[in-house]
């Protein structure tokens, strides 16, 4: 073993070893080689990976060696980068005591580089994870419960090869990874676990033979959890998927807990994986894969049709033909497990439900993807706000939208921080983003609407100047060159009077009409008055007299014995008869208002006049057109009826 | 195996009654169109019940005539679950239309709902 140990060093960069040294690395050199020789009876492709037939220590047990030195796990693959062991593609000798060396120098605090391993360094010390220390020392206990592992998984021996085969593919594959190579790295704690029970197995023999390096025991799951945590984020990387693996091993025994179908429960390093999985096929992590991205994804996986189709049905819990984040994990977790060649179950576990899923999926992930959800809701809430603060129309609605909007983020907030779950951040920005986006799509027609409601009655506004009363007092005015006849003769009014009510309903006047109205309005009522006074007037006019008498109260004064004159000739209504006596006096400043309003009355008729004509035009080419339109229905329909019994036989 | 002919021999027939019946009603707009098209016709063993939905999948229900109890709701009803477990098994992104339905969920739907009414 040393001299070959010797021989070994001689092909790579120079190592200078001491006594104690080469009596240690050999002896680890030798466990590794042992445990993998042991470890992997039907490896015979493993032998053939080993290049030159030289004995090389497998990956699985060196691996799980650096992992023991508690280097962290960049320090790791710094080291066997730099030893070789990547570029040559297995731990031969020289690389696995290059590696060593390095470790000692790492620990010792030198940098790894490979002219620290020049100097003398003590060696290297590692410290057993509780998993192997434990075994390792024959821990009855321990050794019991990982036997108890191992009637589960006796069955995924036989797979373990067809694992690591794929699992040497995935290095050799693009950084694009496949399903079919990954996911076999995400399920291999049921495959390791027998590798490192027989492991463990060797190392407890010769353990006696070995003292030195090793401690007791480390605590160490936590830290060392993480930090594989960390570098299980790339899978490609051969130390670091192996160095996963070991950690979901571990995982595996802290999980024996609630639920007795093991297989189907996701670790928290599977889960990581499908996580990022689905990230790659829709980077939202609350919404939905849709079900022909899912398609062409689990169809890579190279399971048949009908074991799709019905992993589908297992784990479209609400059957909606898309996936969200637990069905994907449910899915993915349950097409590794039928490669791996488990049956698939007659319903759906309970630790692949989705209630389940949401509840357990770790925080610290889940904050920064409920922080992203919510960040999209709150993004949602604020176009919503921003929309609605679009809106020209009144400030009142925007101080509606805004109001219910913040009170669902307050809920939101309440939710989110309240459960953890995925659900709920992918139901309720959902559900209240959709109410708000249909009440800002309801509001944006209305502050159309509402716009357009504007500009029309602007428009009309400008069409349209006369308010009733105005208009009803224009045609007063318009009669009152007549009343004024009609003051000297009563007979006459009664027949011009029942012309009054009538001309309210003219079409709107133009703008330049107004002026002279409204400069006329004092005027007017007087006028108006005659009107009621030498008649029995109906509702409007007397309305208009109720206009009309705070204006016409200054004449009244000055009119007065007029009025007491008149009064006689206008018994009938006492209103009527003092204003009636102001006619007197503005008669000849009315006679000029009217002539003014006579003419824009006229000009007002003459528009209306012209637009009767374009409309009637209008209408009349309207009317042919629909005429035509009939005829060519009433054809088509003779040739429908013409064909139909032809088809139909 | 007889009875088996038999039946396919029956819904084929039947098929024909249901695309009169849709040509019938093709005047009206679609939307008016009942999905539920109820007996087509009875023969002396059995009554066939038709159903068309808007994408014109026809599901027909062959009953045993002697089996009175059956009333017109309850048909509708077990028309309108094998319409929804029908679309449930549409969502799913690996069934191809037009080939046999394998869906277990489906298939014990339809098992219990024959189960039920017998």
């Amino acid at each position: 073993m040393e001299a070959a140990a010797g021989g070994g060093c001689g092909s790579g960069p120079s190592l200078l070893l001491s006594d104690g040294e080469q009596q240690c690395y050999s002896e680890l050199f030798a466990r590794c080689v042992g445990a993998a020789s042991g470890g992997q009876g039907p490896g015979p492709a493993e032998a053939a990976r080993v290049a030159s037939g030289t004995a090389s220590a497998a990956a699985g047990p060196v691996a799980d060696l650096f992992r023991a030195s508690q280097l962290p796990a960049e320090t790791l693959h710094q080291i066997t980068e730099l030893c070789g062991a990547k570029r040559v593609g297995y731990f031969g000798p020289t690389q696995f005591y290059v590696a060593l060396k390095l470790i000692a120098a790492a620990q010792s605090g030198l940098p790894v580089r490979i002219e620290s391993i020049k100097c003398e360094l003590p060696l290297p010390r590692f410290m057993m994870s509780k998993n192997d220390g434990e075994m390792r020392f024959g821990n009855p206990a321990e050794l019991h419960g990982s036997k108890v592992q191992i009637p589960y998984l006796t069955t995924e021996k036989n797979s373990f090869k067809r694992m690591d085969d794929e699992e040497k593919q995935q290095e050799t594959q693009s950084p694009t990874m496949s399903p079919l190579a990954s996911p076999p790295s995400s399920p291999p704690h049921y495959q390791r676990v027998p590798l490192s029970h027989g492991y463990s197995k060797l190392r407890s023999s010769m353990e006696q033979m070995h003292p030195v390096p090793y401690e007791g025991r480390q605590p160490l799951v936590q830290p060392e959890g993480t930090s594989f945590g960390v570098s299980g984020a790339k899978p490609l990387r051969h130390q670091a998927s192996l160095i996963r693996s070991f950690s979901v091993e571990r995982e595996l025994q802290d999980n024996n807990s609630n639920y007795p179908d093991e297989p189907w429960r996701i670790t928290e390093e599977q889960r990581e994986y499908y996580i990022n999985q689905f990230r790659s096929l829709q980077p939202d992590p609350s919404s939905f894969i849709s079900g022909s991205v899912a398609k062409n994804f689990f169809t890579k996986s190279k399971l048949s049709i009908p074991e799709l189709s019905y992993i589908w049905e297992l784990s479209d819990a609400d059957c909606d033909g898309a996936l969200t984040l637990p069905e994907f994990c449910a899915a993915f977790h349950l097409i590794v497990a039928r490669k791996n060649g488990y049956p698939l179950p007659e319903g759906l576990p309970p630790t692949l439900q989705p209630e389940y899923l949401q509840a357990a999926f770790p925080k610290p992930k889940w904050e920064c993807a409920l922080f992203d959800s919510y960040s999209e809701s709150m993004l949602t809430n604020q176009q919503a706000c921003d929309l609605n603060g679009m809106e020209k129309t009144s400030v009142k609605d925007m101080a509606d939208f805004p109001a219910p909007t913040q009170d669902v983020t307050g809920d939101d907030k309440q939710a989110l921080k309240s459960t953890l779950t995925e659900a709920l951040p992918k139901d309720v920005p959902e559900d209240p983003a959709t109410p708000k986006d249909s009440n800002s799509l309801k509001a944006r027609p209305r502050s159309r609407s509402y716009s357009s409601t504007s500009i029309e009655e602007a428009m009309k506004r400008g069409e349209d100047p006369p308010t009733p009363p105005p208009r009803p007092q224009k045609t007063h005015s318009r009669a009152s060159s007549l009343d004024l006849n009609k003051v000297f003769q009563p007979s006459v009014p009664a027949t011009k009077s029942g012309l009054l009510p009538p001309p309210p309903a003219l079409p709107p006047r133009p703008c330049p009409s107004q002026q002279p109205e409204q400069v006329s309005e004092a005027e007017l009522p007087p006028q108006l008055n005659r009107a009621p006074s030498q008649a029995a007037e109906s509702s409007p006019a007397k309305k208009d007299v109720s206009y009309s008498q705070p204006p016409s109260k200054p004449i009244r004064r000055k009119f007065r014995p007029e009025n007491q004159s008149t009064e006689s000739q206008e018994p009938s209504t006492a209103v009527g008869g003092p204003a009636s006596g102001a006619t007197v006096k503005p008669h000849p400043t009315v006679q000029k208002q009217s002539s003014k309003q006579k003419k824009a009355i006229q000009t007002a008729i003459r528009k209306n006049k012209e637009a009767n004509a374009v409309l009637a035009r209008l209408n009349s080419e309207l009317q042919q057109q629909l005429k035509e339109v009939h005829q060519e229905r009433i054809a088509l329909e003779n040739q429908l009826e013409q064909l139909r019994p032809v088809t139909v036989l | 195996m007889e009875n088996e002919l038999k039946f396919h021999y029956m819904v084929h027939t039947s098929l024909d009654v249901v695309d009169e019946k849709i040509s019938a009603m093709g005047k009206a707009l679609v939307d008016q169109r009942e999905l539920y098209l109820g007996l087509l016709y009875p023969t002396e063993d059995y009554k066939v019940y038709g159903y068309v939905t808007n994408s014109k999948v026809k599901f027909v229900m062959v009953v045993d005539s002697s089996n009175t109890a059956l009333r017109d709701n309850e048909i509708r009803s077990m028309f309108r679950k094998l319409h929804n477990s029908y679309t449930d098994v549409m969502c799913n992104p690996f069934y191809n239309p037009g080939d046999r339905i394998q869906s277990r969920v489906f298939d014990n739907m339809v098992t219990s709902m024959m189960i039920q009414v017998c």
